[in-house]
């Protein structure tokens, strides 16, 4: 047998004598790298954080108290089986319809949309999709041949498809792109063949003209404001504007935390929310950004290992796909705010303030960590 | 599943997804490289643009507030305007020690004691560079004082900005409302953007209601910033090529009211300290002509601001003045229901012209000992409809008011438009309550409280009991006696004028179902009984009526606040003021081609002929004698 190299240890999670912390966190079903990646993120994101809410402490413990709300939620979810997921997961999914369904028929109108679901609390039941659609999607596959056949393609897509058109229609059109991208991403791992992927490549042009119709017009604005930034300087063009203005003016050390004057003096719109990254990039200059971005791809990493690693087709399919959606997340960001892909209203995973998205975020890595302490033997 | 599926192959399966997931991650390394090349290039080969461009941002860009529409009078005449005034401002980064200095300026009396807390919570809730307003207007006297201490305050400063002024402020209040500073519920209601940089909006009354005309559009304009993010006079608009060019703000629409200041005062003398309402419309069109609450209050104070004491004390005051009682007071309407009672009753056919009925002063119903007393112990004697309208005879109606029935009642008092909101533009309106036998079911849960009892009938029929009205839907009502049936709804909003154009555009009158009396003759009955109340020797308002240069038909009510016992005289002077009769009258004029309605309600005012007649005329000449003269 090989011998495990220093970082081959850390990566398969297997370090030879545990000490009493690793025991307690394989006891608890945590993966320790995973968790601790996810906690420098954090950590990095609370700090950048207070100097874009201006030093609000209110703001800033809000935000404190959901990271633990959503530290929680990963640890009750990482307690489950992937077996015991995977059984609920019909039931799960249809839920989520009904849920949506209902959202469009009752839902709370926020910001001129419907949205919000009020049954004792508020919540989006958008957000329970996120993971229900690849679980579902992995679910139909589990015990199929791979790589799947025609047959499975269309019954996946409806899968996919139905909740992408609620959510659309709420209407969410970013939040149902990330949705119907966790579904594809199953599909791809599974071994969509190459071929199949450049046809469907071909038909996003007659596809992406029936997307534009079906935008509202704020969202035609994004892509038009994208593609010249200058034509409306006021809405999201002077966002990009100012974001860029932000991150390029940072350098290569940043001005300083809490010193950049396009975040503290209100150049830079959304600087809490979406635009975090550019703060970010304002006052930790390159340097800080490549740190998150490194921080990013270690926990990415480690996801794909455990799905590499895990035991059986749902668990595996089910590991890649919320690592490559986490991925998406981290790529759509910072694309959208570095001025490469249009303003698509995704937040900075871990990072910007405010997210119900968050608590689905950590439950996924805690589906993550559950597959991770029910994979299959490695020899030695 | 076909039979020839082949059987699950493991070990395929993890080496394809194995390669797929190396797929991937190939193309995330490559998509996150052109992430990466982007922040190079943002970072290390722009950088030098970007930050001189950063150091150019110092041009800001920054909403100017509209200027609000004026109001005006059905004549033109200021109701609402804004005056220059100087603020008290605090920049909290500039303070060196916030605590003694707001310490300070308490002690030299420019803010409160109390209010200290608030603006401490305030100052730390917003951006550090951000002007909080101590205070919206200054007198000149408090200028003048600050003006000299100024070197000992740092970061607090006097700043120039236009304020709501209301000339003729509390004999408007009720009728035209008053502007607040922005609060948080209100930011949820509006739309954030279009108030970027607004400080007030309309809270009550006109101002609330016509607030989207009022407030105009937001505008934006270009700031030279400091380091620090305050302004500097200065004009370096080197790095300003992906700003907006100015975009001024568009003034609000002024607002013509179909209010007549003249009418308004009249009416506001007359309830000078009293507790009560006026309210005055034009029959032919339904537009307002006064609207008066008593007591009222300065609407200016709530456009400057006031210190916490001196608004809890508006809020404490045993004479409510913030309650607008025109529209929202609810009152039981005593007589001036006679009227409308009585067309119903010859329509329905419970009554007729010649119809006599001796009164003796009280009236019980068959088999029952419990007497219903007339307002006059020794009775009318021998009375017709008429005679029961002008001398305004209980009796009379506690008869007939068995063979109308409650249900009838109720659905010709609706069609007066009792009983439901009018419509005003205004928010807040009180619906009143015109009760009827479905209305009780729905209205108690205790079956045994649902019943309808022949005696509820009885008090109904001279407006007491369960019915309630606002003076405003009997001022509406009284209109449509007046213009026979004829309805409009009542509004105050005559006109608007875009401040550029100086467009002017008229609301058209909106007119409501009539009220359905086939016989026409009935209409001049009952107008001519009303007519005597006013004319006639023995009317009850006779006193209210003595020279007036036209004719005028009117009707007197006295709502009981408190039940005498059965054995027992309502003495007036024994009770206490509280616990008096409300004063009720409602009157129109001239009596042939009417122009002007009234309702009158004086709370404990103990006589609607004595107290709230004269009122009546009061507000009728001004209106109808004034305009003579011009």
């Amino acid at each position: 047998m090989m011998r495990f190299s220093d970082t081959q240890r850390l990566f398969s999670g297997k370090t030879a004598p545990l000490s009493g912390v690793g025991n307690l966190l394989q006891r608890l079903h945590i993966d320790g790298p995973m968790l601790g990646g996810l906690l420098l993120i954090s950590t990095v994101g609370l700090v950048v954080l207070y100097s874009a809410v201006a030093q609000s402490m209110d703001l800033w413990l809000q935000q404190c108290i959901r990271l633990i709300a959503a530290l929680a939620a990963m640890f009750v979810i990482a307690q489950f089986p992937p077996d015991v997921l995977r059984r609920w997961t019909p039931l799960g999914y249809l839920a989520g319809l009904f849920l949506l369904v209902l959202v469009l028929v009752t839902g709370e109108v926020g910001q001129g949309a419907r949205r919000w679901l009020d049954i004792g609390i508020r919540f989006q039941p958008s957000e329970i999709m996120k993971l229900a659609v690849p679980m579902m999607v992995a679910w139909y596959l589990h015990d199929r041949q791979l790589p799947p056949r025609l047959m499975d393609f269309l019954v996946m897509g409806v899968i996919i498809i139905v909740p992408t058109v609620l959510i659309a229609k709420q209407p969410d059109l970013g939040t149902s792109l990330l949705i119907a991208t966790a579904g594809i991403l199953v599909i791809i791992l599974a071994g969509l063949s190459i071929r199949l992927m450049m046809l469907l490549g071909l038909a996003t042009l007659p596809g992406g003209y029936v997307l534009w119709q079906f935008m509202q017009d704020y969202q035609k604005q994004r892509v038009l404001t994208l593609l010249n930034p200058d034509s409306d300087p006021l809405g999201a063009g002077y966002n990009i504007i100012q974001s860029k203005i932000a991150i390029g003016s940072g350098g290569l050390f940043g001005k300083g935390w809490t010193n950049g004057s396009q975040a503290q003096l209100e150049f830079l719109p959304e600087r809490d929310t979406d635009f975090i990254f550019a703060v970010m990039g304002e006052e930790l200059g390159l340097l800080g950004v490549l740190g998150l971005l490194g921080l990013y791809l270690f926990v990415i990493g480690r996801g794909l290992t455990i799905a590499i690693q895990a035991r059986d087709t749902f668990s595996r399919l089910l590991a890649g796909s919320i690592s490559l959606t986490f991925f998406v997340y981290v790529f759509v960001n910072t694309a959208m705010v570095t001025g490469l892909v249009p303003v698509v209203g995704i937040p900075l995973p871990l990072v910007s303030y405010g997210g119900t998205s968050m608590v689905t975020l950590m439950a996924g890595f805690g589906i993550l960590m559950s597959i991770h302490r029910h994979r299959k033997f490695v020899p030695h | 599943m076909s039979l020839f599926a082949p059987i699950k192959d493991h070990h395929s399966e993890t080496r394809l997804f194995a390669a797929r997931v190396i797929l991937c991650s190939v193309v995330g390394v490559l998509l996150l490289g052109i992430v990466i090349a982007r922040l190079i290039q943002l970072q290390i080969y722009d950088h030098e643009l970007f930050a001189a461009k950063s150091q150019g941002n110092r041009i800001r860009i920054e909403a100017v507030a509209p200027t609000r529409g004026l109001i005006f009078d059905r004549r033109g005449r200021v109701l609402a305007e804004n005056l220059p005034a100087y603020q008290l401002e605090l920049i909290p980064e500039q303070v060196p020690d916030l605590d003694d200095t707001l310490a300070r300026l308490a002690y030299i009396g420019l803010i409160e004691e109390e209010d200290i807390p608030r603006y401490d919570g305030l100052s730390k809730s917003g951006p550090r560079f951000k002007p909080i307003t101590l205070r919206f207007r200054l007198s000149e006297d408090e200028i003048a004082n600050f003006a000299v201490q100024r070197p000992r305050f740092p970061g607090v400063d006097l700043q120039p900005r236009l304020v709501r002024h209301y000339p003729d402020g509390d004999v408007v209040a009720h009728a035209i409302g008053y502007v607040g500073a922005l609060s948080t519920a209100d930011l949820q209601r509006l739309d954030g953007a279009a108030y970027a940089g607004t400080s007030h909006t309309g809270k009550t009354g006109a101002e609330h209601f016509n607030e989207d005309m009022l407030h105009g559009d937001v505008g934006f304009q270009q700031v030279v910033t400091n380091a620090l993010g305050r302004r500097v006079p200065a004009e370096t608009r080197e790095f300003s090529d992906s700003l907006p060019e100015n975009e001024s703000a568009q003034p609000g629409a002024n607002l013509y009211l179909s209010i007549d200041l003249d009418v308004q005062k009249a009416a506001s003398k007359a309830l000078e300290g009293r507790r009560g309402a006026i309210v005055a419309i034009d029959p032919t069109n339904g537009e307002i002509l006064a609207l008066v609450s008593a007591p009222s209050f300065d609407p200016n104070a709530f456009a400057t601001g006031m210190s916490t004491s001196e608004y809890s004390m508006l809020q404490n005051d045993k004479g409510r003045p913030l309650f607008n009682r025109a529209v929202r007071g609810s009152y039981p309407p005593g007589s001036t229901i006679k009227p409308m009672l009585s067309l119903a009753a010859l329509e329905v056919g419970a009554t007729n012209l010649t119809r006599r009925t001796v009164c003796i002063g009280w009236y019980s119903l068959p088999g029952s000992s419990h007497r219903y007393r007339d307002w006059k112990p020794a009775g009318h004697g021998e009375v017709d409809l008429h005679d029961a309208i002008s001398q305004s005879c209980d009796v009379y109606f506690y008869e007939i008011s068995r063979d109308i029935g409650i249900d009838t009642m109720h659905q010709y008092l609706n069609q007066f438009g009792l009983g439901n909101a009018t419509g005003l533009d205004m928010a807040g309106e009180s619906q009143g309550l015109v009760p009827s036998r479905a209305w009780k079911r729905s209205a108690f849960s205790n079956r045994a409280d649902q019943v309808w009892f022949p005696g509820e009938t009885i008090i109904a029929s001279i407006g007491q009991g369960f019915m309630l009205a606002t003076p405003l839907q009997l001022a509406n009502a009284t209109a449509a006696l007046a213009m026979r049936g004829e309805r409009f709804k009542p509004h105050m909003l005559a006109a608007f004028e875009d401040s550029i154009t100086g467009k002017r555009t008229i609301m058209a009158p909106e007119r409501q179902p009539n009220v359905q009396i086939e016989n026409e003759f009935y209409w001049d009955n009952i107008i001519a009984a009303m007519h005597d109340v006013i004319q006639s020797p023995t009317g009850t308002a006779r006193a209210a009526g003595l020279d007036a240069p036209y004719q005028m038909a009117g009707k007197s009510g006295t709502a009981q606040v408190f039940t005498v016992a059965q054995d027992e005289e309502y003495d007036e002077d024994e009770i206490a003021e509280k616990l008096r009769d409300h004063a009720l009258f409602i009157a129109f004029a001239p009596l042939e081609d009417p122009r002007i309605a009234v309702a009158v309600i004086v709370e404990n005012g103990s006589s609607g002929s004595r107290v709230a007649a004269p009122m009546a005329r009061a507000v009728m000449d001004a209106y109808l004698v004034s305009d003579d003269e011009i």
